[in-house]
């Protein structure tokens, strides 16, 4: 195996050094308890983006140094994100497409369709409990009573 | 007759290349670094093909969220941050030591890169461990799947009294998941130890290699039991004084679905979400199985000092579908376990 062709002793190996590797896994966990943390502050509906762009920022550490995609051919990273791009396609059409019927699904009369019952068929609630009623969370305090099974998507 | 000269011919030249080669360079490549680069190209294909697997997922959950934000407030307080947290650091641990098990099969390290892949693979255990237990305690609430979904306020499920599960003052579930794992590290154990009965030094390595990564699971399952019964007692200890009794394993959620805002978030609705959890996370749970059963045959081969430095693809191929795995959980952890 000659290796005249290539620019150092490991030929076509890119060895990442520890102390890189070592730094990037030490950010990643930072990073984690960052966004763990922010997510007990009031931050209102901004929230849902910051948590995004601290994992996007995660990712891109990941991909860079983890993956090695610093020392990567430019076609192999055009064919990986080029997966991106069809995702975007699929999100995309797919959110346009629910909203054009929406309201044919608002409309859709709800009641009329046959009400499964939600009825506890597993274990009853401890004999010991004091709880003589069990409720399903935040709704129908009665047990038995019919319930409207429809999810609505 | 002309076929058998050529045929002939190729083989020759076969052998001539195969002395420049090394071992495991395919004839039919001009040398080891196009091999490796053909190989990346595939891996990076493969890569494409699961994030669009995973994508129809994404896109189930994007949809679900933009049309019932609430359902998912309420939700995601099912959900443990701190367990998906420390899940979170155990597969970033694994990232970095696939990382570094790449770059000693590219020095050529064989035994340092073993170790550093059989820590993975221990990481990838753990992992699954610590997600067993996040799923039996949710089955035995029935947070479960939209069809099953049958949460109750106030619920909490009885102790088991017998078999293992009461031994161990456990969840049946976890010790109907623990089944596989359990059966596989006795397995791998007598492996190891027949193998080096029979002084087959390199077999009995490499099952107590498969033994220890098994034991992971165990050790993640008891840090992640551990860990829950210390919330739980945490829990009934504080809204105890409030409620006048002491088993509302979930008295904060309780407390938070009677606000006015949270009347639509019904039952069944909070099943899609479990719906769309489960299918994520289990999803990926797959991929963490198969990554440990790819990670097994990299070490056998690290055992076998296969890796040279114009050698390294398999290791390399793997640690990018591992990453990939850890990067679909750095999304999947603040989607599901970090909504407010």
């Amino acid at each position: 195996m000659t290796d005249s062709n290539h620019h150092d002793d490991h030929g076509f190996a890119h060895p990442a050094p520890v102390k890189l590797l070592l730094a990037v896994f030490v950010s990643l966990v930072a990073l984690t308890i960052i966004t763990v943390v922010l997510n007990d502050l009031p931050l209102g509906s901004a929230d849902i983006m910051i948590a995004m762009a601290i994992a996007t920022l995660k990712a891109g550490l990941v991909c860079l140094f983890f993956m090695h995609m610093y020392w990567e051919k430019g076609f192999n990273l055009i064919a990986f994100f080029s997966s991106l791009f069809f995702v975007a396609l699929f999100v995309g059409f797919t959110l346009m497409d629910t909203g054009s019927y929406r309201d044919s699904i608002d409309s859709f009369p709800e009641d009329k369709q046959p009400a499964p019952r939600v009825e506890r068929s597993g274990p009853s609630v401890s004999s010991s409990g004091t709880q003589a009623t069990p409720t399903l969370v935040g709704q129908l305090p009665v047990s038995g009573v019919t319930q409207n099974n429809h999810v609505r998507l | 007759m002309s076929t058998v000269e050529t045929t002939a011919d190729s083989h020759d030249e076969h052998h001539d290349d195969h002395h420049d080669h090394g071992e495991f360079i395919a004839h039919h490549f001009d040398n080891a670094e196009q091999q490796f680069d053909s190989g990346k190209l595939g891996i990076w294909a493969f890569l494409v093909t699961e994030v669009l697997f995973f994508s129809g997922l994404f896109v189930a959950y994007i949809l679900y969220r933009y049309h019932h934000p609430e359902v998912f407030v309420d939700a995601s307080q099912f959900l443990d941050k701190v367990l998906g947290g420390i899940n979170t650091i155990v597969l970033l641990f694994s990232s970095l030591t696939m990382a570094w098990a790449v770059r000693a099969a590219q020095l050529g390290d064989n035994s340092f890169a073993g170790k550093l892949v059989l820590i993975t693979m221990v990481c990838a255990a753990i992992f699954l461990g610590i997600k067993a237990v996040e799923y039996s305690h949710k089955w035995d609430l029935y947070i479960l799947p939209v069809s099953y979904y049958n949460y109750m306020e106030g619920y909490h499920p009885e102790a088991e009294t017998g078999g293992i599960a009461g031994a161990l003052n456990i969840s049946k579930w976890l010790v109907t998941l623990s089944f596989i794992p359990g059966v596989l590290l006795v397995a791998f154990s007598a492996g190891a130890l027949v193998m080096a009965a029979n002084h087959k030094r390199l077999m009995a390595q490499f099952m107590l290699g498969l033994a220890l990564m098994m034991s992971g699971y165990f050790v993640g399952a008891f840090a992640g039991q551990t860990y829950q019964n210390w919330h739980e007692a945490n829990l009934a200890a504080e809204h105890g004084d409030h409620h006048g009794h002491g088993h509302e394993a979930h008295g904060d959620v309780a407390e938070n679905t009677t606000g006015p805002e949270s009347q639509s978030a019904w039952p069944p609705q909070i099943g899609v979400f479990f719906s769309i959890y489960y299918c994520m996370t289990g999803l990926h749970a797959i991929h963490v199985v198969a990554g440990m059963i790819a990670l097994s045959w990299l070490y056998f081969r690290c055992l076998k000092a296969h890796f040279r430095p114009d050698y390294f693809g398999p290791v390399d191929y793997v640690g990018l579908y591992w990453h990939l795995v850890d990067l679909i959980w750095i999304y999947l952890f603040p989607l599901l376990y970090l909504i407010n």
